[in-house]
C-alpha cells in the first residue's frame, strides 16, 4: 500500500486534531462524565444562581438571597424517596452535628413540588431531625421556578420505573457572596465537613 | 464496478429517508429515552448511514475522495476519533440533554464515522477490515462489562438499571459480531479451497461486503 507524503499529513491532522478535541471534551482528561464535569466546573468558577421563588415546610416565602453573607448547602430531594435521600437526609443532619451553630445553613429542596405539599416536606424534616429554622426544606413555587434552578444546580431528574425518580444526588454548598462553589458526593461528609471548616 | 445509477439512487433516497425519519422530533425523543436505544440503534443507524454513502460511491469518485483524503489510514484515524468523542458518557448525556449536542451528533457520526470508514473500506484489505471487527468487538466487551459492573450512573440522563441493560445488550452484540465474522472468515476459505479444487466455479467476484468473505485484496493502483 502506498503511504504517500499525504498520508502521512492527513493522518497526522486528524490525530493531532482528534487529540485535541478528546482534550477539550474531556477537561484535559480529567472528566469523562456529566456529573465531574459539572463539579470541576463549579470549582473552577463559582456560578450565580437564579433569583427562583421558594416556600418552606411551613409555608414561608424563601429565597437564596435570604442567605446572603451566611454558606449555605443545599440539597435535592423528594419526599416519597427511601433510597438515596435516606444518604442525604443522614449526611445533612452529621453536617448538622458536627458543625454546632449555624454555619453552614441546610436548606432541602424538593424536585417533586406538584406532591410535595408544605405537610409532607415537614413531615421529611421531621423525619430526618430538621428543626425548621437552621435546616429547612423548601419547595419551588412554579414549575419555571424548578426548571431554572435544576438548570443552575446541573441536576438531572428522570422518571423510574416504579413511579419515583432518580437524580444525580450530592451536597450543593453555597457561598456567602450567593454562589455555588462546590458539589460534594454524600459519603464524604467527613471531607466536606473538614473543608468548610479550612475555609471558613 | 460502478454500480447502475438507478440503484445509487435508490440508495441515496434510502439514506435520506432513514435520516429524515431518525431527526424526527418524536422519533429522536424515543430512541434517546433509553440508553440502549440511544446508544446501541440511533448512533450505530446514523454511522451506518454514513458508512452506506462511502461504502456505495461510484469506484471513480470513491477512490478520488479516498486518495483526496489521504487513504485509508487517515479515514480510520479520523473515525477512531470521532467514535472515541462518542463514547465518552458525557457526550451522550449532552446529546440527551441539549439539542445542539444533539444535532452535532446527528451531523458527526455519519460525516465523520461512517463516511471516512466506507470510504476506506474496500482499501483496507482483510486485515484492516480484521482490524476494524476485532477493536470493535473488543471496545464492546470492556464498554459492555464496565455498564454492568459500575455501581454509580455515568450518565445522568439514563437509569442505573438501563445502564446496566446497555452493557448486556453490548456484550450480546460482540457475540453476535464475532460469531458472524469468524463464520464468514471460514466460509470464504472454504470457497476458495473448493475452486482451487475445481469442484465448483469460484464464487464470482462481488463488491466488497461488510464481511470479509469472498473480498479479493486492495491494491492500490
Amino acid at each position: 500500500m502506498m503511504f504517500g507524503r499525504r498520508a502521512l499529513a492527513t493522518t497526522t491532522a486528524c490525530a493531532l486534531l482528534g487529540g485535541a478535541v478528546l482534550w477539550w471534551g474531556s477537561d484535559g482528561f480529567t472528566a469523562f462524565t456529566a456529573e465531574s464535569a459539572r463539579r470541576r466546573a463549579v470549582l473552577a468558577e463559582p456560578r450565580p444562581l437564579p433569583a427562583v421563588a421558594l416556600e418552606d415546610q411551613d409555608g414561608r416565602p424563601l429565597a437564596f438571597a435570604d442567605y446572603a453573607g451566611r454558606r449555605l448547602a443545599v440539597e435535592f430531594i423528594y419526599t416519597r424517596c427511601d433510597t438515596v435521600c435516606y444518604s442525604l437526609g443522614a449526611a445533612f443532619r452529621q453536617i448538622g452535628e458536627r458543625l454546632p451553630g449555624g454555619d453552614p445553613a441546610l436548606l432541602s429542596i424538593s424536585f417533586d413540588p406538584a406532591h410535595d405539599d408544605p405537610a409532607r416536606l415537614r413531615e421529611y424534616g421531621e423525619r430526618f431531625g430538621a428543626d425548621g429554622q437552621r435546616w429547612r426544606i423548601a419547595r419551588p413555587r412554579s414549575g419555571d421556578d424548578l426548571a431554572a434552578l435544576l438548570a443552575a444546580f446541573g441536576v438531572v431528574v428522570i422518571a423510574d420505573e416504579i413511579g419515583g425518580f432518580e437524580h444525580n444526588a450530592a451536597i450543593h454548598l453555597i457561598g456567602g457572596d450567593g454562589r455555588l462553589r462546590q458539589i460534594s458526593d454524600l459519603d464524604a461528609v467527613d471531607a466536606f465537613v473538614a473543608g468548610l471548616a479550612d475555609d471558613a | 464496478m460502478t454500480a447502475p445509477p438507478l440503484r445509487n439512487r435508490r440508495l441515496w433516497l434510502a439514506v435520506a429517508a432513514v435520516f429524515a425519519l431518525l431527526a424526527l422530533p418524536p422519533a429522536r425523543a424515543w430512541l434517546e429515552a433509553t440508553m440502549t436505544r440511544h446508544m446501541l440503534v440511533q448512533m450505530p443507524l446514523l454511522v451506518g448511514l454514513g458508512f452506506a454513502l462511502g461504502h456505495r460511491l461510484p469506484a471513480r469518485l470513491r477512490n478520488r475522495l479516498l486518495a483526496r483524503a489521504g487513504g485509508p489510514l487517515a479515514c480510520l484515524t479520523a473515525a477512531s476519533f470521532a467514535a472515541t468523542y462518542w463514547m465518552l458518557p458525557r457526550a451522550l448525556d449532552a446529546a440527551a440533554a441539549s439539542a445542539a449536542a444533539d444535532a452535532a451528533k446527528f451531523v458527526t457520526l455519519p460525516l465523520l464515522i461512517g463516511l471516512p470508514t466506507g470510504l476506506a473500506w474496500r482499501a483496507l484489505g482483510v486485515i484492516g477490515r480484521g482490524f476494524v471487527w476485532t477493536n470493535l468487538v473488543s471496545m464492546l466487551l470492556f464498554a459492555g462489562w464496565l455498564y454492568i459492573a459500575a455501581p454509580v450512573r455515568v450518565c445522568n440522563s439514563y437509569l442505573l438499571d438501563d445502564q446496566a441493560q446497555a452493557g448486556w445488550w453490548m456484550i450480546r452484540i460482540a457475540a453476535f459480531i464475532f460469531a458472524a465474522w469468524f463464520a464468514a472468515l471460514f466460509a470464504g476459505r472454504r470457497r476458495g479451497m473448493m475452486a482451487m479444487r475445481g469442484r465448483r466455479p469460484a464464487a464470482p467476484p462481488r463488491r466488497a461486503g461488510l464481511l470479509p468473505a469472498a473480498m479479493p485484496p486492495f491494491r492500490m493502483q
